[in-house]
């Protein structure tokens, strides 16, 4: 369990996350929404270490994560995947991959089920990450996550740049996961592929904690999607028409 | 603008190839666009897309083939020669000086049209640039940070911002790479009205994932996988297309 409390961030003398709380369990998604600049990645960075936050708590199972250097938080079992593919450049798609598995001491065979979900990866074993097209780099810094085999995992804008074939496969992936016992932490702006991948929703309104709730709630409540998102019609139509696939469940777990 | 007949081609590529070591990324692409015309560019990840936009802009040299624009051959001008003639683009990757603020890098961007001769005078007026650069980040949705530093925007913001920087250097023919990444369904909607505003005063080359934003804006969409062009219609064509659903929309 990713447990977060009281989560304060600032950038200089700017608060930009204020007393954030939330939990992710094993074996759930929280889409963690909320309009550009409301401090979703701020919060994703803070809970990896790779920003320290001025108050507030972050344990994994108890463990005090808060405060520890970047490196040491994929080992307890928090996998990331930043938002715009943050790769080494230099080294190849094999390589960057083998970073993945280097986190918690996988072995090559790892990596199989990760090109049965991006089979363009294996083509490209040998090709410096700089040459990749920006979806494939996109695959990557996915691949790379999941080969740590994370408890958790926390998703910033994942279908980002994907062709909707492999944006629909991705999100089934997700649901295959969270049904292993893994916990998924999702920020997404394609919000009817939140809502229907998450079982429950929390939404952030310039740095605080707005509202917290299942899908079904949020979708219910059109002043609420309008006044948080900004979404008028019913969510998925105006420009994020989402990918199609199973997504989430249809039944309750 | 210079009047042109309607049925010249705004830009044309003839034979155009690009390999990377081998690789080609873009294999004797024969491709045109209409002036004024919205035309949507789509297809797997790694299918070329980019590249073809970095050969058109002048940002790549090409392997083999030439490239014309409003009917004078453009292949072997560098990419800022291109900027002058009137081709503006944003990149996937964000190019903005992150410590200026965003306003300023407007600024810097309506400045580029100094090189366009008749428009220095225009230029030269500090004022006229500023409030050029005001009237295109209300035009994108921008007006809120405009004092921050660029490098403080939200991602999708900053994608935003270089939108803003392409208008402001007054193209003729707009190459946005995925302009939608990174924004929120509203921000979304915001530029897709912009861009269907802007259609028709310039040419818009749009490579883009969502096809949302791609049915609702173009009036043809060409699609590349492995190099090539694979199809081009309009969008009912292709998404019935069933070699683009089996390789790119994975419809059944």
């Amino acid at each position: 369990m990713l447990t977060v409390e009281g989560l304060t961030c600032a950038y200089g003398q700017a608060r930009v996350v204020h007393q954030v709380s939330f939990h992710v369990a094993p074996g759930e998604v929280l889409a963690l929404l909320g309009r550009n600049g409301a401090g979703k990645t701020t919060t994703l960075r803070a809970i990896m270490g790779l920003l320290r936050p001025v108050a507030g708590r972050v344990r994994l199972d108890g463990v005090e994560l808060t405060g520890l250097p970047p490196h040491a938080v994929p080992r307890l079992g928090l996998g990331y995947v930043p938002q715009g593919r943050r790769l080494f450049p230099a080294l190849t798609v094999e390589e960057n991959l083998r970073m993945g598995l280097l986190v918690r001491d996988g072995r090559a065979a790892d990596l199989e089920p990760l090109f049965a979900l991006f089979p363009v990866l294996r083509e490209r074993l040998r090709q410096r990450a700089a040459t990749l097209s920006g979806g494939e780099q996109q695959m990557v810094a996915t691949a790379r996550a999941l080969a740590a085999r994370p408890r958790i995992l926390l998703l910033d804008e994942p279908t980002e740049g994907l062709m909707p074939l492999l944006a629909a496969r991705l999100l089934e992936t997700l649901a295959a996961l969270r049904a292993q016992g893994v916990g998924v932490l999702l920020v997404e702006q394609r919000i009817e592929a939140a809502l229907r991948m998450a079982d429950r929703v929390a939404v952030l309104e310039t740095g605080r904690l707005a509202w917290q709730g299942s899908p079904a709630a949020l979708r219910a409540d059109e002043g609420l999607l309008l006044r948080l998102l900004g979404v008028r019609r019913a969510p998925g139509r105006p420009g994020g028409r989402a990918p199609e696939g199973p997504g989430a469940p249809r039944s309750a777990r | 603008m210079v009047a042109v007949a309607a049925l010249t081609p705004l830009l044309e590529t003839v034979g155009l190839t690009k390999r990377f070591d081998g690789l080609a990324a873009v294999q004797g692409v024969d491709f045109s666009l209409t002036p004024g015309e919205i035309r949507a560019l789509i297809g797997p990840n790694g299918a070329g897309k980019t590249t073809l936009l970095g050969l058109i802009c002048g940002r790549l040299a090409p392997t083999a083939g030439r490239i014309r624009f409003r009917g004078r051959d453009i292949t072997d001008l560098e990419a800022h020669a291109r900027v002058a003639l009137g081709i503006a683009y944003t990149f996937q990757v964000t190019s903005v000086f992150r410590t200026m603020t965003v306003f300023d890098n407007v600024v810097l961007a309506a400045q580029r049209r100094w090189a366009r001769g008749w428009r220095a005078a225009l230029a030269a007026d500090g004022r006229a640039v500023r409030e050029e650069a005001a009237r295109v980040l209300e035009g994108v949705g921008l007006t809120a940070g405009w004092d921050r530093p660029a490098g403080a925007l939200p991602y999708g913001h900053q994608r935003l911002l270089e939108v803003a920087m392409a208008l402001a250097a007054d193209p003729i023919l707009l190459a946005l790479d995925e302009p939608t990444q990174g924004l929120a369904e509203e921000e979304i909607a915001l530029l897709t009205d912009l861009l269907r505003r802007l259609a028709g005063r310039l040419t818009i080359l749009l490579v883009e994932h969502n096809m949302a934003v791609v049915l609702e804006l173009a009036r043809r969409v060409t699609v590349m996988h492995e190099g090539r062009i694979l199809a081009e219609g309009s969008p009912p064509e292709i998404e019935t297309n069933p070699e683009v659903q089996r390789v790119y929309l994975g419809a059944a």
